[in-house]
């Protein structure tokens, strides 16, 4: 199917004025099937500019959620590319089709079992050993995450190199979809970062002490004190709060400790 | 082509601030500053905030909270009928059965599902999307909790909240979360969550709008993804919690006793509505600003529809704290790739001036969020917003000043995550200026419950975004990644022991959607809307003008 309204029936579509109606349209092949959007869109705003209401394939709309997922090939070009609808802008005659849903493999755990041993990733997706070292899901990381090094850091065992640099990582799967040797890149980075935050980063006393203290009900008399205060009091509270400079370090302390 | 990155349509535009920027800079240099709005003036300004316009709003005719004043958005939803004919369905053969039903896929309904199950119950979650689409993942500033006894206590962490909602809060609720944050932090560290830390293990911490302490703890400028990404993986370990997805529940279904004992699930792809049975139910459905009340665009995600607050309602669960909404002042409104995405506040509070159509400042880019917006809302009424191709407007945030004031390179490492996003977009934001307006970002209130999660319906419990009295009136930053993992986990426990011990057999029933139908009828409220939405529709009006199809057999998708 073509579109093809009047050109002034499309400016105002897409929400422009009429005398803006200088708007550019640009033909695309949404699953092979040609519509002309707006130029500058988004492949996933020209996608309901021609008409398709998401269920699949949508999700933060800002890059973040990994929903969008998208295959597309331009004229000419013999390379499959791959992008976010919601990131990626369209371009003339380009051939777009979603993958709102990619089936891999994730290993079930115990985490409570689990040691910070590089064994345990390796037990739990031996097939990390099939990278063959290719770069092919680094290419297609819409984060620019350095997959294939992250990998290499499963493979050598470290667990924390491979937490760090996969800390941005949308579990988009764009990678898993392009690798050579079938690995779901990102499930094995999940496990690495679990462990890393568990069992490798030193945990925070200071957060533990508190919780003991909170347990002991070291503040329950205070607490139910602040419940059943009257508004006046609680406002002259609030404004007598002593604050914490911006620039405060680590070691800044308050003058009035009666409340800590 | 383009300047510096943007459309040939701004360059006129992008001069006119470019031609101010030096004395502007001079003027800071300075330390002068745009004057502050006095009391007085801001309550002026304050008219031009939507939540205060009047007309924004109307009276909900029906339900537990007829009478209250809410935006029409919300009414809308509110005063519409069921999705399906109560009478059609089968309420006789559940097509599940489970102990705790958790309607929702996002953190609330992740850490509840989690807790649920070690408290052992088999747990079903209903999700519209895929698991963990949710505005959790969105969520980038922190999570609040007092943890540094040295400095900070829930004292500090009460007077905060409290404050920063107008004073409206409830109290039970906020001492429950300020008493229990710090363990819901340790349980989220034991989960393998990646918080910033130093060194020696202590975390980091910054301050947030409303602070008297830094106890915004982080994981990077990606805390929610972290945290969301964290609990669905312990999830997907648990043999009792079963997922389903695009299964979003469309009324809650109450037995015979009064008791809420499933719900209505609509298998989106199928079209089928199925029959959930459980013991006890979790509503954590999240958000609202996909409604995109009046007209703002969101923050939020794609799913952000409002369905648990329609269907609680219509349940028998009254509003609380509905009429207020938040909006951040900054959000991008132009690449459109991007719209609606939140500047974090540090621009502004590092120097960047706010600038109408002229290049001229005409606020303090430091006033209460609510305040800032209600500004940028009034410049743009007065035609002194900057018009963008697709016909909106917004007014400029001056980010290359911050690398004349503090140094070559200062927006590109302190704002790392914006610098890249827009590098991707062609522009850079240390030499070309940002575009943004008010953005819907969070609900305040919501569904009203009490510290245990309890709603006004036995055996329904509520956590997250869909609630109503943690936040009052305004909620501050880093409280609603904690509100989710306090509350997530009290719903579980209640849900669980409630499934447990006081649930009930009985038949099941849909008639309390039959009476809400009725109320509609009584009120006078002649609509053929339908609620919940379950998804915006952004397709270009003309489409939706030739959709002809006459009726849909048993359903209106």
């Amino acid at each position: 199917m073509i579109v093809e309204e009047k050109k002034s029936d499309r400016a105002q579509a897409a929400g422009k004025e009429p005398e803006q109606s200088a708007v550019k349209l640009i033909p695309v092949y949404v699953m092979g099937k040609r519509y002309e959007v707006p130029e500058g869109f988004t492949i996933m705003k020209a996608m309901e500019y021609a008409g398709y209401r998401f269920i699949r394939g949508c999700g933060c709309r800002g890059g973040t959620c990994g929903a969008c997922g998208t295959v597309y090939r331009k004229p000419g070009d013999y390379k499959i590319q791959v992008a976010l609808a919601c990131q990626k802008t369209v371009e003339p005659d380009m051939y777009i089709t979603q993958m709102p849903f990619f089936p891999v493999n994730r290993a079930s755990y115990e985490f409570s079992d689990l040691t910070s041993a590089p064994e345990e990733v390796f037990k739990l997706y031996p097939e990390l050993f099939r990278c063959v070292a290719c770069n092919a899901c680094s290419k297609a990381c819409p984060q620019g995450v350095e997959v294939m090094d992250a990998i290499a850091a499963l493979k050598r065992g470290d667990i924390s190199e491979a937490a760090r640099l996969s800390f941005e990582c949308i579990q988009c799967g764009l990678c898993t979809s392009r690798c050579f040797g079938e690995l779901a890149q990102y499930h094995m980075f999940q496990l690495a970062r679990r462990i890393y935050g568990a069992r490798i980063l030193v945990r925070a006393e200071h957060l533990a002490d508190m919780v003991k203290a909170v347990d002991q009900g070291k503040y329950d008399g205070i607490l139910n004190e602040l419940k059943n205060m009257k508004e006046d009091e609680l406002k002259e509270l609030y404004k007598q709060r002593e604050v914490e400079p911006v620039s405060a370090g680590e070691n800044w302390q308050p003058e009035d400790t009666r409340y800590l | 082509m383009s300047y510096l990155g943007y459309p040939d349509f701004f360059e006129p535009y992008i001069k006119k601030v470019e031609a101010t920027r030096p004395a502007r800079v001079e003027m800071r240099k300075k330390g002068e500053e745009f004057p502050f709005m006095t009391l007085d003036e801001r309550q002026e300004i304050l008219k031009y905030h939507p939540d205060y316009k009047e007309e924004g709003r109307r009276e909900i005719k029906v339900g537990p909270s007829k009478g209250y004043r809410v935006a029409h958005e919300f009414v809308d939803l509110l005063e519409a009928r069921s999705r399906v004919d109560p009478d059609r369905v089968n309420l006789s053969e559940p097509d599940y059965e489970a102990d705790v039903l958790i309607i929702g896929g996002g953190g609330a309904a992740t850490i509840a599902a989690l807790i649920a199950e070690e408290a052992g119950a088999r747990v079903l979650m209903a999700t519209k999307l895929r698991h963990g689409d949710a505005n959790t993942m969105m969520a980038e500033g922190g999570i609040q909790a007092a943890t540094k006894s040295e400095k900070d206590s829930p004292y500090y962490h009460y007077l905060d909240v409290i404050g920063g909602g107008h004073f409206r809060n409830d109290p039970d609720i906020v001492a429950s979360f300020v008493r229990q944050a710090p363990e819901a932090l340790q349980w989220l560290e034991s989960l393998g969550v990646m918080f910033s830390k130093l060194p020696d293990g202590r975390l980091d911490a910054m301050h947030g709008g409303g602070t008297c302490r830094k106890r915004m703890h982080y994981c990077a400028d990606l805390s929610g993804m972290e945290i969301m990404r964290t609990v669905r993986d312990e999830a997907r370990n648990r043999p009792n919690i079963t997922v389903l997805e695009f299964s979003p529940a469309v009324e809650l279904i109450l037995n015979e006793h009064g008791q809420c004992a499933g719900a209505l699930l609509y298998n989106m792809e199928t079209e089928e509505y199925l029959v959930a049975r459980a013991r006890a139910v979790i509503l954590a459905t999240g958000g609202a600003g996909r409604l995109h009340v009046q007209g703002f665009m969101t923050t939020n995600h794609y799913g952000a529809t409002a369905d648990g607050l329609v269907i609680g309602y219509r349940a028998g669960v009254p509003l609380a704290f509905m009429h207020t909404v938040q909006y951040h002042p900054t959000g991008v409104v132009f690449p459109e790739q991007i719209e609606g995405w939140l500047i974090t506040e540090r621009f502004r509070a590092e120097g960047s001036d706010v600038l109408n159509v002229h290049g001229e400042k005409f606020v303090n880019e430091r006033e209460p969020r609510d305040v800032e917006s209600a500004r940028f809302i009034k410049e743009c009424l007065d035609g002194k917003g900057v018009p963008t191709p697709a016909g909106k407007v917004g007014v400029w945030l001056d980010s290359p000043m911050l690398d004349i004031l503090h140094g070559a390179g200062r927006v590109r490492t302190a704002f790392v995550g914006k610098w890249n996003v827009y590098d991707r977009l062609g522009i850079d934001i240390s030499r070309a200026p940002m575009l943004v307006y008010p953005t819907l970002h969070y609900q305040n209130g919501g569904l009203k419950n009490n510290a245990e999660c309890e709603t006004a319906v036995p055996g329904l419990y509520v956590a997250g975004e869909v609630t109503g009295g943690l936040h009052g009136e305004n909620r501050l930053m880093g409280n609603s990644l904690m509100d989710i993992v306090v509350f997530g986990r009290i719903a579980a426990r209640n849900a669980a022991a409630f499934a447990r011990e006081k649930a009930a057999e009985g038949m099941l029933t849909l008639d309390h959607v039959e009476r809400y139908h009725k109320e509609l009828e009584e009120a006078g409220v002649e609509t053929d809307r339908v609620s919940p939405i379950l998804l915006p529709d952004y397709t270009r009006p003309e489409v939706r003008e030739k959709r002809l199809s006459a009726v849909r057999p048993g359903t209106k998708r």
